[in-house]
């Protein structure tokens, strides 16, 4: 006698064909992505997340900075720094990879957010994540209240989405774009600066709502200054980053305390991580 | 309640066997472990902990998920069998039967793992109560019968008599299929097996570990296990070989990889272990930087983070596994009696 099942399983992956790279700093490039057939490779939420393969090469998890309202194409915008991530960035458009997704949670935006004020804060490639909420916001403008954004590269050349963000984004109503590089720098009139310090000197209100993602160094300095402006933890979000391999809560790998970041998270509030061990 | 009526343990298995690919614990290289039956296997039915637990036929220490063919630009997936032959593993102790519900909970909790799925489905297990416990069980600690376990069918050896008893709808279906081989027990003989196991329930209340405490381990108090100074002592002499972790019946963790074989790519899972530091090391650092955190996780998880996530339900079954293995003799048992002294 035999068995039998629908292999319908999460491990296994779709086939996404790589349409078109963008260059967007000199070590982050941005992939559009969608099926065979052009259409969407599956739908998603601002926050969630995807896992890319070149089988054989590797397969590694990353956020869709993405609108869920883009039908035509996922983009995936990658640093490059190890294996896999090198060898996407050596890839031509038109060739293939595999996909599989939607992975993990997402940002509150169809309840907590709506009506409210956003304050979005990113540091170098942890723009990725967040850009997701903006663009879905943006889309849907009526919905949420007045919209900041503050991120912070190395350098110009370093701000991830520039163009879109400097140019697009300002026109919208309602919607501020704060740009900070660390270090003075020829053809840049902007502020200079870290984004903790620019984040203290821009003295927000402190009724806003607020997604933070970046590097370990920045959230901590810039949550100590929120608190100090007089934030509460219950306020800000942010995504989780750890070692994934499975993607689904069951390979081990991403557990904290109770939580699996793959699937519990990446998105949690501070507070909620407050609750959790201190091992990430 | 049925018994076989031959005293000849080959007639079942080779009657099983014709119908089934036949699991049971057979001796290989001094070593015994679940493999197939045969005629000239060294069956080792006495044998009370096979090395590596009966979960390595759920979810096996190595297995290929899916298969890419690349040609040129093109990428082909190639999705593994959705059938699977039934089969059967005869001799799972109470302590591993458990375990199946602890990885179920796991596997089978949305999305659910395919590969687990279909070798639960396909697999039928045949429990052996206990009869000759050692002094590194504690399954009673976790609440767990040595002479009740959860199986599709239950067998009990009285007086080298073989009594029977199907547990679920997949059970009885078998034991219809072995009817000729199997008889009424009477009267007595229940009576005898009931008092067997009674005499076993009172040997293992008499065990080293049987007196154990487990229920301070509560969701409330995790920050305060998670901080005991008892952590700093306890991993002192651990070696990170992750030997508990293969052993254990519960432990679920596995890494995904690649294989090229030369003419595709193979993705195949297996069996790691947090007691590793590559298990959670990434660009930008390593969230558990020395062996006390991996430690820690191990232990944290089976008993605190677990539970919390399933009703209670503790990711360890008292098999004393890791209490015969790990060479420095660090083990659950004493991490429960240190942390509990507080
Ligand atoms: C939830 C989540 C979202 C992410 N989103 C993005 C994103 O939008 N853009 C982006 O560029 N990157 C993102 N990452 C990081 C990305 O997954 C890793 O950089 C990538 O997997 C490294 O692969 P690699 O083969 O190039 O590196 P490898 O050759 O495997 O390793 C290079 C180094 O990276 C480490 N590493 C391996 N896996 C990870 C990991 N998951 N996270 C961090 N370091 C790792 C290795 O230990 C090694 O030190 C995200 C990670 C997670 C967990
Ligand atoms: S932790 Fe040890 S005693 Fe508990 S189930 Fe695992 S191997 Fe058995
Ligand atoms: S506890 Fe023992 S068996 Fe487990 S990793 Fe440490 S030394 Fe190895
Ligand atoms: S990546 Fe496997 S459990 Fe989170």
């Amino acid at each position: 006698m035999m068995s039998e099942i629908t292999r319908e399983d999460m491990h296994i992956p779709k086939i996404g064909i790589v349409r078109e790279i963008i260059q967007e700093t000199p070590d982050v490039k941005t992939f559009r992505i969608n099926a065979p057939d052009g259409s969407p490779l599956f739908d998603h939420m601002p926050g969630q997340c995807a896992m890319i393969s070149v089988p054989g090469v590797g397969e590694g998890m990353f956020s869709i900075p993405s609108s869920p309202t883009n039908r035509e194409y996922m983009e995936f915008s990658i640093k490059m720094c190890g294996c896999l991530t090198s060898w996407l960035h050596s890839m031509e458009p038109g060739q293939m990879v595999t996909v599989r997704g939607p992975l993990g949670n997402h940002f509150p935006v169809e309840n907590e957010f709506i009506g409210k004020d956003i304050l979005v804060i990113g540091g170098g490639i942890g723009i990725a994540p967040v850009r997701s909420v903006v663009k879905y916001m943006l889309d849907h403008r009526q919905d949420y209240g007045r919209i900041d954004v503050v991120y912070g590269a190395r350098s110009k050349e370093d701000l991830v989405y520039y163009e879109e963000m400097s140019k697009e984004w300002p026109k919208v109503p309602n919607t501020y774009v704060h740009l900070t590089i660390d270090r003075e720098q020829e053809g840049w009139d902007g502020p200079v600066g870290f984004v903790p310090n620019y984040v203290k000197e821009l003295n927000f209100p402190t009724d806003k709502t607020v997604i933070m993602c970046g590097p370990p160094i920045m959230i901590k300095f810039t949550l100590a200054g929120l608190m100090e402006l007089g934030f509460q933890k219950e306020q800000v979000y942010t995504t989780m980053e750890l070692r994934m391999k499975c993607g689904i809560g069951k390979c081990g790998r991403c557990n904290i305390g109770s939580k699996y970041v793959c699937k519990d998270g990446p998105v949690f509030r501070f507070d909620e991580l407050d609750e959790l061990p201190n091992e990430y | 309640m049925l018994k076989f009526t031959s005293d000849q343990m080959s007639t079942l298995f080779s009657a099983i066997s014709a119908m089934k690919t036949l699991y049971v614990p057979v001796e290989k290289g001094g070593e015994v472990t679940f493999g197939v039956w045969s005629e000239t296997e060294k069956v080792r039915l006495d044998a009370l902990k096979t090395v590596k637990s009966a979960k390595d036929l759920f979810f096996p220490q190595a297995e290929t998920m899916m298969g890419f063919k690349m040609e040129g630009k093109n990428i082909e997936i190639q999705v593994p069998e959705e059938k699977m032959d039934e089969f059967v593993v005869f001799g799972v102790r109470a302590c591993d039967a458990k375990s199946f519900e602890v990885l179920d909970n796991v596997f089978l909790a949305e999305p659910v793992d395919t590969y687990y799925a279909l070798r639960r489905k396909s697999g039928i297990v045949i429990c052996a109560a206990c009869t000759r416990p050692e002094e590194s069980c504690f399954c009673n600690v976790f609440g767990i019968d040595a002479t009740a376990p959860a199986g599709d069918i239950v067998t009990w050896t009285v007086d080298g008599t073989l009594y029977w008893e199907a547990k679920t709808e997949k059970g009885e279906a078998f034991t219809a299929q072995l009817s000729e081989y199997l008889a009424e027990a009477t009267a007595e003989e229940e009576a005898a097996v009931a008092a067997q196991n009674e005499a076993v329930k009172a040997i293992i209340a008499k065990l080293p570990y049987a007196n154990l405490k487990v229920d301070g381990f509560t969701g409330d108090r995790m920050m305060e296990y998670f901080n005991s100074p008892k952590w700093a002592e306890l991993y002192q002499a651990c070696l990170g070989c992750g030997t508990c972790t293969f052993v254990c019946p519960t432990c679920q963790c596995y890494d995904i990889r690649d294989y090229d074989t030369g003419h595709g790519i193979q993705r195949y899972r297996c069996w790691d272990s947090c007691m590793y530091s590559e298990f959670t090391k990434m660009a930008g650092g390593q969230p558990r930087l020395t062996q006390l955190e991996r430690f820690r996780q191990r232990f944290m998880h089976k008993l605190l983070y677990y539970p919390m996530n399933n009703n209670g339900l503790f990711s360890c079954v008292g098999c004393g596994r890791c209490v015969n293995k790990c060479p420095i003799s660090m083990n659950i048992a004493k991490v429960i009696k240190a942390l509990g002294d507080e």
